[in-house]
């Protein structure tokens, strides 16, 4: 076979394969958009459920759904970016550090209703927290930590040795220079990391099965203390436990969930473009 | 004639490399000592000694002592030391900010807040780099939107605002076109009189025009050190005279 030839049949199949990743994409949205674009109302995303959550609105687990993530990503991100300085910056490569590297790896690799149990047994019950937002939020953040630490080390291994060592030779600090330079031009690529973990989170429903999320509430919370529908959750509930359920509500509150975090991420995506802006090389 | 510094008997590795062999040097004040040799001489690690940026290096090991002004290093608060001795690198590293923000970097990390001082700062830094009447007006502009020489300059400038007493110049020139090359050399010259200049250079043209003294480095050993006229004229060892003809390296 000539290598014309052959160039054309790899790149024939490497269109292929991206096809096949974009499918499914294609084919959730479709699905999504037809079936449930009917229940998109004004009413629908800001009013309390009705008769027995087949009518009305999902408000109070929209709400409750963006307290958990923003809790925990607020919890999770400065944890998640300090630790990654330290082993990043300045860890030496000794037996601890290599156990806290093996740890976050077999962190990441904890299947989710583990998590779940974890925190109902840590944070809902031995440290008494309760049910409640608080705990849920904590519980994800445990989870989302290791994927934000390995996001946060690229994106620090990827800012220029040579900005520490001119930074280092003018008699700046360590610190300062992580501070001052690293941090930094870090930052778009760690907003990166944060976009996956809050988009990984949103959608997550067996971490908090038992630490935050409840079956049915009728109200907005008042504190984080409370529990407080979510919509993975509610999504599991009104199409498995519910009888007569209009198809609309179901594949609707789908809808929200996946609209919800295409605007969280939304919002990171324009802040990183801010960073970018800011600093450039 | 000052020592400003003296290296005692200077051995570095990388893991099991030895990479500087029993070095004796010293560096007087307010000269431009140029340090020649081919590749792997020893050059640079040698100049990163100076400011201990290979203890960056995990792997980087020395033995001997070096003095400035009579005084270990290694007994010098790591910031302070690097602020009297600074660096300017190989290529022309500017950090992504402005202008003004670059030459107010180091200084500010050094406790200076005041604006107008730090605005005097920039432009005293800039004429002494040689650079002001080029950037004057566009202080607050990206560093990175200047031309490789002037990046260059801007490096320099950027060293001198932190106010050093020596400037350990790792092959300036070695990214730079002639014309460039040239502005960087006569900037040098100019900072003699203020400095102590250490310069490393892969260019056995660039030392003899700018040089007070030349050290001539080979596989990691010293093998002479005289004013550039006597090295170029009659220089005492058979190595150094096959180097600065061109016969290798």
């Amino acid at each position: 076979m000539s290598p014309r030839i052959t160039q054309k049949i790899a790149f024939s199949l490497l269109f292929l394969v991206s096809l096949v990743v974009f499918i499914p994409v294609l084919f959730i949205i479709g699905i999504l958009v037809s079936k449930g674009a009917a229940a998109l109302t004004w009413e629908f995303i800001f009013s309390m459920p009705k008769d027995g959550m087949r009518g009305g609105g999902i408000l109070p687990a929209i709400v409750g759904t963006l307290l958990i993530v923003l809790c925990s990503i607020s919890i999770a991100l400065p944890v998640g970016i300090l630790a990654a300085v330290y082993l990043n910056e300045y860890a030496k490569d000794n037996l601890l550090t290599r156990i806290i590297q093996l740890s976050i790896v077999n962190l990441a690799g904890v299947p989710s209703i583990i998590y779940g149990l974890f925190g109902l047994a840590f944070f809902v019950i031995m440290l008494n927290l309760g049910v409640s937002v608080i705990a849920g939020a904590l519980t994800l953040a445990i989870m989302e930590l290791p994927s934000i630490i390995t996001t946060t080390r690229n994106s620090l291994n990827n800012v220029p040795a040579s900005f520490r060592e001119v930074s280092l030779s003018l008699g700046v600090s360590r610190w300062q220079t992580i501070r001052r330079v690293v941090l930094p031009n870090a930052l778009p690529g760690i907003m990166t990391g944060a976009i996956l973990s809050i988009a990984r989170i949103a959608g997550e429903t067996a971490p908090i099965l038992f630490t935050a999320a409840a079956f049915y509430v009728p109200h907005l919370p008042h504190s984080l203390s409370e529990q407080v529908m979510a919509l993975p959750y509610h999504l599991y509930v009104i199409s498995t436990q519910i009888p007569n359920m209009p198809e609309k509500i179901t594949y609707g509150t789908a809808l929200i969930l996946v609209l919800l975090v295409l605007i969280l991420s939304f919002t990171v995506i324009i802040l990183r473009i801010f960073f970018r802006k800011r600093y450039k090389w | 004639m000052v020592v400003k510094i003296q290296v005692n008997n200077l051995n570095c590795w990388f893991k099991n490399t030895q990479v500087i062999k029993s070095l004796f040097l010293s560096i007087l004040e307010h000269e431009i000592l140029g340090i020649i040799g081919p590749a792997n001489s020893g050059k640079t690690t040698f100049l990163r000694c100076l400011n201990r940026l290979n203890d960056l290096n995990p792997h980087f090991k020395s033995k001997g002592e070096i003095l400035k002004d009579g005084r270990n290093i290694n007994t010098i608060k790591l910031e302070t030391l690097r602020q009297e001795i600074g660096m300017v690198f190989a290529m022309p590293i500017s950090l992504p900010m402005s202008i003004y923000d670059n030459i107010t970097y180091g200084a500010k990390q050094h406790g200076i807040k005041n604006k107008k001082e730090l605005s005097g700062i920039v432009e005293e830094s800039l004429v002494k780099a040689s650079l002001w009447d080029e950037v004057k007006g566009r202080l607050d502009q990206p560093a990175l939107q200047l031309s490789g020489g002037q990046q260059q300059r801007l490096c320099i400038a950027r060293t001198l605002a932190v106010q050093p007493e020596v400037i350990l110049f790792d092959e300036p020139c070695s990214g730079l076109d002639p014309i460039s090359t040239a502005k960087v050399e006569e900037t040098m010259i100019n900072l003699k009189d203020k400095y102590t200049i250490v310069l490393v250079t892969n260019n056995v043209k660039q030392a003899a025009r700018v040089s007070s003294r030349i050290a001539f480095f080979l596989m990691g050993e010293l093998v002479e050190i005289d004013t550039a006229n006597d090295i170029f004229v009659k220089p005492s060892d058979r190595r150094t005279e096959d180097y600065i003809t061109g016969r290798f390296g």
